[in-house]
């Protein structure tokens, strides 16, 4: 227990370079959705360091487990955590959304603005349209089990998508077709660009609705590594549904001007505010 | 005289290929939305139980499936009626398809006019143009059920997306089984130096009527079937334009953005001659038999000839 909480508490203290390095970046390309970024970087985290089936040395190796960020606006947070994992060069990191990048603004599994198409090392689908995620996830997950591989594939969608309906044919069929090779964790960070979700139209009840179309629910502290981890554990094991952990978090977490704040859903931070964001964070 | 083999829905070509290649592509899965018998695949569905999948009413899922299962190594082929695939599902292709450089064959059956008694709400008539605009996206339109076959087979053997548009009306047959058909190179149907009828899909038929109708009144037509729309066959047009001096697409199609565009866009840039564009002028369709829709809305042999003699005056 004790190994584990040390464990965690490294991932914590990533988790703070991380967001750092999110809100540096987003600054230095001048757009970007820093609330939905700073959600989801535990949930990102305990996955990549805890759970998920990868090799960044060989990012395209067969075996790996699949990872679909239906949420294509949060990928700062991605780029960031596979920059530390070795997919790619840290110095790219300071090139996003620029002309000749790997690193779009949103994510794209191939690079095309060069003489020759490239694979980006990580991205496993082009992603940015909400709503399309899932059904891709499904279609992977769907795959391997038709060629009875042992892979996962893990969908992070946002809550604001489940507005979408693509995204309920998605999870009606994955149910019904007990994909359990399949988990998607919701980034429940409770806002979408406009305004609070439930001021639009409000997702709830959302667990129900899952476990009504024949899914295994969990809901956790999105900003718990130790519950995500509980959480992803039990997902991987548990047998004959799709997966979903409803991980509650803040939109914006760790910078108290952002928290909460719908107006920091996507716009980078003055170089003022970041020095203040990041003071906020050095301090936690 | 064109000689009829018979009369038979281009879609059939679907399930018959499909049925055939099975056994050679281990990796192949058929995708449908509670159409497979209507697009051809419920024989393959009923052989291959394991390979196919039935989404139901789900287009947009349908297709982000055949692109998950593509990017982990299987071969998907997803169909349904063209309305609601190419129509419908536009974003889905374009975002999950084509931007993730998947390989995915979309076959959109039952397009254009001839879909017929449905009407309007069913019968397509922008999906060549909507597929062509895509980057990384084929466009195919088999102009009878053998032809369909053989592009389906040829298809699989290509890596990338491509749309392949059928019909759902029994029509004529008339090419052979045999025939070579390479994507992205036109056929030559006949030779002549009056006017060029570059078409495609069931308009490729209506096209020779024409040309033989055009021959007894001394008006000699070079007509070439432009199978691919996209990558299009840009020599097969600029040596028709040099010989004819003046060209007539014919689709089954708006004559917005599908063939004629395709070819105009060629054209213009290599060898400007004066063209004339045979398809449906900015409407929707209606009710009615085949035959008496493309009748109706300037489709048959007939309005070809028409539009032959008009551009000739402007060579």
């Amino acid at each position: 227990m004790e190994k584990e909480n040390i464990r965690y508490s490294e991932l914590e203290r990533l988790c703070k370079e991380f967001r750092k390095t999110i809100l540096k970046i987003i600054t230095e390309a001048g757009s970007g959705h820093p609330g939905g970024s700073l959600s989801v970087v535990e949930i990102l985290t305990t996955l990549y360091y805890l759970h998920l089936n990868h090799n960044p040395k060989n990012p395209f190796d067969d075996k790996r487990d699949r990872v679909v960020l239906s949420k294509g606006h949060s990928c700062p947070a991605l780029y960031v955590i596979l920059a530390e994992l070795g997919y790619f060069d840290k110095q790219e990191l300071h090139n996003l959304r620029k002309v000749n990048s790997i690193l779009q603004g949103h994510p794209a599994r191939v690079y095309n603005g060069g003489d020759e198409v490239k694979f980006v090392p990580g991205i496993e689908v082009s992603t940015g349209s909400l709503g399309y995620g899932l059904s891709v996830a499904v279609g992977m997950a769907l795959g391997f089990k038709m060629d009875n591989k042992q892979n996962l594939v893990f969908a992070i969608c946002s809550d604001g998508e489940h507005q979408e309906g693509s995204i309920w044919e998605a999870i009606m069929f994955a149910g019904f077709k007990q994909l359990d090779n399949l988990i998607e964790i919701v980034d429940y960070n409770k806002l979408q660009q406009e305004s609070r979700i439930d001021d639009s139209v409000s997702l709830e009840p959302l667990k129900e609705k899952y476990i009504s179309f024949n899914w295994q629910v969990y809901e956790v502290d999105g900003h718990k590594i130790s519950e995500l981890d509980t959480a992803l554990a039990d997902a991987k094991k548990y047998k004959g549904k799709p997966k979903v952990i409803i991980a509650h978090t803040v939109k914006g977490k760790g910078v108290s001007f952002m928290e909460n704040n719908v107006d920091w859903h996507g716009k980078a931070p003055s170089k003022e505010l970041l020095e203040q964001a990041l003071k906020e964070l050095e301090g936690k | 005289m064109v000689t009829v083999l018979e009369y038979k829905p281009s879609r059939e070509g679907l399930g018959e290929a499909l049925l055939e290649i099975a056994d050679q592509y281990p990796q192949l899965v058929a995708i449908g939305a509670d159409t497979a018998n209507s697009t051809s695949l419920g024989k393959f569905a009923k052989k291959y139980p394991e390979r196919f999948v039935n989404v139901g009413i789900a287009e947009q899922n349908a297709v982000g499936i055949a692109v998950g299962l593509s990017l982990v190594g299987k071969l998907p082929v997803v169909s349904t009626y063209a309305m609601f695939l190419a129509g419908r599902c536009w974003e889905e292709i374009r975002q999950s398809v084509c931007y993730n450089y998947s390989n995915v064959k979309l076959v959109g059956t039952h397009a254009g006019l001839t879909v017929g008694p449905d009407g309007a709400s069913h019968q397509i008539l922008e999906d060549i143009a909507l597929m062509r605009v895509l980057p990384n996206m084929s466009v195919i339109v088999p102009s009878d059920a053998n032809e369909a076959k053989v592009a389906v087979k040829k298809s699989l053997e290509k890596v990338g997306a491509v749309y392949i548009r059928l019909s759902r009306e029994k029509l004529p047959v008339f090419t052979s089984p045999e025939e070579d058909f390479v994507i992205g190179k036109a056929k030559l149907l006949r030779e002549g130096s009056d006017c060029g009828i570059i078409s495609c899909g069931v308009m490729v038929y209506e096209s020779l009527v024409a040309a033989e109708i055009l021959e007894k009144q001394g008006i000699n037509c070079r007509v070439i079937n432009m199978h691919t729309v996209k990558p299009i066959d840009t020599e097969a047009i600029i040596n028709t334009a040099k010989k004819c001096k003046c060209i007539v697409t014919c689709e089954e199609h708006q004559v917005y953005g599908g063939l004629g565009s395709a070819v105009a866009e060629v054209v213009i840039k290599n060898y400007p001659v004066p063209q004339r564009f045979v398809g449906i002028k900015d409407k929707f369709g209606e009710s009615g038999p085949a035959e008496g829709l493309m009748l109706k809305y300037g489709l048959k042999a007939q309005h070809i000839v028409e539009t032959v003699k008009e551009v000739i005056k402007y060579k």
